[in-house]
């Protein structure tokens, strides 16, 4: 037979696999895009995570993400002391939820491995196992647990029995403590410490089992056998703890060295956890006994059948949980669908449809949101209509050759009182016209003021009295320096 | 014998009818439902006029007592039928069988947790409390104990190629209990939030009554009465017919403890 031997390889494959969510995160801290990962050590920050999860553990409930990235912070900040606290918290929240496996439906990984069935024949199977697991608290909160594989995967002790192992502990912490050893006894005590957390865990579940139902456990062999363990458990680490205390003392005040008397007061620390951990079993482990007595009597004392009726529980539940999807598919679909009772179909009542009718739609303005009143400048007129401009082109136009303002304001004053304001104001205008822009603006011609220096003398204005010709503007021919204004260059020709 | 059965009567036989639809109306509420229930149980006329208006309608009248009232079941293919699609409407498609095993355990889960031992079933009086957390916690535990009856074997894992092979306390075990969401409630996929979601839709039907703190709920003799008579019993023949059905005794089979 292979049986054996194929065992212990799938054993070892399934302590294998726990640990690949760890490699896991090392491998794909570089694809993230909001973080420069170099410097990030991501499963030795995982370890340091399940570690903080699994001393949080108590009877009541474990550690909520929140307070244990809070602890994991000062790990996290040690490999990248240049980065920010926001980018530590950050990094912590990502390998908590990598290690609940956050985005999976059943929040867990799982590892196909293969073994062979009695026949010989290779058969596949899935190994399903979680880290970091997510329960409710009484009050609603989802606290974080270590799984067995987590802490497993922790300890590093694979497929050993909680026991023995225990027992190993403690005489390897004695050892440590005499030999002045300080630093390896720390961690022997941490391990016995999560050796109590386990059997603490153990112990809950068969309490809460017991407290839902007096009879889906073994009171009469499996549970006082578990208590029995665990009473003479907590006997020897007493005993164990209350020795090491006094030794760790000892060597605490002994110590010459600020190092190892910082180490002796570290591991005093852990070892009074310890304590304050037995003590809290052991108040668990006397409130047992009355815990079941209670619930016999609630359960068991009540009235006697008055009709045959089926058992709900052992009949029909567990019956369909030990059965296949496929086939639990019926038994579970009749229940639901005959336990659920009636839908009535949703019809509107008489009352609730004129209801209905007669609710005035919401009021809503056809025009849409008010149009805010503009603040309105008042124009400014034209100063001369469009007569004016007619009779100043006209006034500007006539002749042709240059003519002097002072005649032109003259001949305006004769058409116009108003008149000759126009006019000085685009004799004015055409002192230094832009040749380039009438001729790219296609006008056939283009009225130029020059100043020659001669004074006006009129009785409305004053100024130079300007030259005022209209020429003709000629396609293609750029006056000399090309810059297209009216300058002194022009002036003769202009003159 | 037979009388005469007026229009009078079929109308008073279907507003009886028409109370068992309502969720939350019970007789001791209501002199008029009081009224009709003790007609249905002295007037032997009467009760059949009823029990014809409702199988009309596709209803099966299961009990008429003056504490439930009147009980309906719908009858399969029925217009008040409730089906499991629309329930379980909001599931990926990809692991729907699944989702649906579960959402019918979850409710077997409450029936059982609500009634945890026969006599409780048979016992008109009795009144039982359940709330997401037991019965959760139930099924966990008689899933664990499931498991340690395979650990160790080769049994242990499930095949990886065949999900619909997959033993159903695998898949319950398997669904977290609790997820955390953004906005701290837990998820809706975890086993709890489908616990969840079964005890407040029992009581949305007038199956179960919310009682003080959040999340814990009795049960009305309504639902005493529909599992007692009908959903027990459809589960037990479809379990009889799958030939996995452990043998019953008068004291009850509630005792997983022991064969571990």
């Amino acid at each position: 037979m292979v049986r054996a031997g194929d065992d212990g390889v799938a054993r070892r494959l399934k302590a294998l696999a726990c640990t690949a969510p760890l490699h896991d995160l090392d491998s794909r801290r570089t694809r993230l895009d909001w973080l420069d990962a170099a410097p990030y050590q991501m499963s030795e920050i995982a370890l340091q995570a399940i570690d903080q999860v699994t001393l949080a553990m108590d009877f009541d409930h474990g550690a909520d993400q929140a307070q244990v990235v809070r602890r994991l912070r000062p790990f996290v900040a040690a490999q990248a002391p240049e980065a920010s606290d926001d980018e530590h918290e950050r990094v912590g929240h990502w390998v908590i939820e990598n290690l609940i496996n956050v985005g999976s439906l059943d929040r867990g990984f799982q590892i196909d491995y293969g073994s062979l069935d009695e026949a010989g024949r290779y058969v596949r199977r899935r190994f399903d196992f979680k880290l970091l697991v997510e329960l409710a608290g009484p009050d609603g909160q989802v606290y974080l647990r270590a799984s067995d594989e987590a802490i497993n995967v922790l300890v590093g002790a694979l497929d050993t029995d909680v026991e023995s192992a225990q027992v190993a502990a403690e005489v390897k912490l004695e050892n440590l403590i005499q030999r002045g050893r300080l630093g390896d006894a720390r961690l022997a005590a941490e391990q016995a410490r999560y050796r109590t957390v386990q059997y603490a865990e153990a112990l809950r579940q068969k309490l809460d089992a017991t407290r839902r139902d007096v009879r889906s456990v073994d009171w009469l062999a499996s549970v006082p056998a578990l208590l029995d363990e665990a009473l003479t458990h907590i006997e020897s680490r007493y005993r164990a703890e209350t020795a090491i205390l006094a030794n760790i003392a000892d060597a605490r005040d002994d110590a010459a060295e600020p190092d190892r008397r910082r180490q002796a007061a570290d591991l005093l620390g852990v070892v009074n956890d310890c304590i304050q951990r037995h003590t809290q079993l052991q108040t668990r482990l006397q409130e047992a006994g009355a815990a079941f007595r209670a619930e016999q009597d609630r359960q068991e004392f009540t009235g006697g059948p008055q009709r045959a009726a089926v058992d709900v529980f052992g009949q029909l539940l567990r019956p369909c949980l030990a059965l296949d999807v496929d086939r639990a598919l019926a038994p579970t679909g009749a229940f639901f669908g005959a336990g659920a009772g009636v839908r009535v179909p949703s019809v509107p009542s008489l009352g609730g449809l004129v209801e209905t009718l007669l609710t005035p739609p919401a009021e809503r303005d056809p025009l849409g949101q008010p149009v805010p009143e503009p603040e309105l400048a008042p124009v400014v007129p034209d100063a001369f209509g469009e007569l004016r401009w007619a009779r100043a082109d006209a006034v500007l136009g006539a002749g042709g050759d240059v003519v002097r303002l002072s005649e032109l304001l003259g001949r305006a004053r004769d058409v116009d009182a108003e008149l000759p304001a126009l006019v000085a104001l685009r004799t004015l205008h055409a002192v230094g016209t832009a040749i380039a822009t009438a001729r790219n603006q296609g006008d056939g011609s283009v009225l130029i003021a020059v100043d020659d220096g001669a004074v006006l003398h009129d009785p409305e204005f004053g100024g130079a009295d300007l030259l005022v010709a209209s020429a003709a503007v000629l396609a293609g021919d750029l006056d000399e320096d090309g810059d297209g204004t009216i300058d002194g260059n022009d002036r003769r020709e202009a003159s | 014998m037979s009388r005469e059965v007026s229009p009078s009567d079929v109308e008073a036989a279907a507003r009886l009818v028409a109370f068992g639809m309502r969720p939350k109306a019970l007789p001791g509420r209501d002199p008029a439902y009081a009224e009709l229930v003790r007609r249905y149980r002295e007037d032997d006329v009467f009760a059949d006029t009823a029990q014809r208006v409702a199988s009309g309608l596709g209803l099966v009248v299961l009990a008429v007592d003056a504490a439930p009232g009147i009980v309906l079941a719908a009858v399969e293919e029925s217009v008040f039928e409730i089906r499991m699609d629309e329930y379980a409407r909001r599931t990926a498609l990809a692991n729907r069988q699944a989702d649906k095993v579960l959402h019918g355990l979850a409710h077997l889960a409450s029936a059982a947790l609500a009634f945890p031992r026969p006599d409780d079933l048979g016992n008109d009086t009795y009144v039982g409390r359940v709330s997401v957390d037991q019965v959760d916690g139930a099924v966990r535990e008689a899933a664990r104990l499931l498991e340690e009856r395979v650990s160790g074997s080769e049994e242990a894992d499930p095949l990886s190629d065949a999900p619909q092979l997959e033993a159903v306390w695998r898949v319950w075990l398997r669904r977290p209990e609790a997820a955390g969401t953004k906005d701290g409630r837990a998820g809706e996929a975890t086993t709890r939030g489908i616990v969840g979601k079964a005890l407040r839709f029992l009581a949305d039907q007038g199956f179960l009554v919310p009682v003080g703190t959040e999340g814990v709920y009795r049960t009305t003799p309504r639902y005493q009465v529909q599992v007692r008579e009908l959903a027990a019993q459809r589960a037990f023949d479809e379990l009889l017919e799958l030939g996995v059905l452990p043998v019953g005794d008068a004291s009850g089979s509630l005792r997983g403890g022991s064969d571990v």
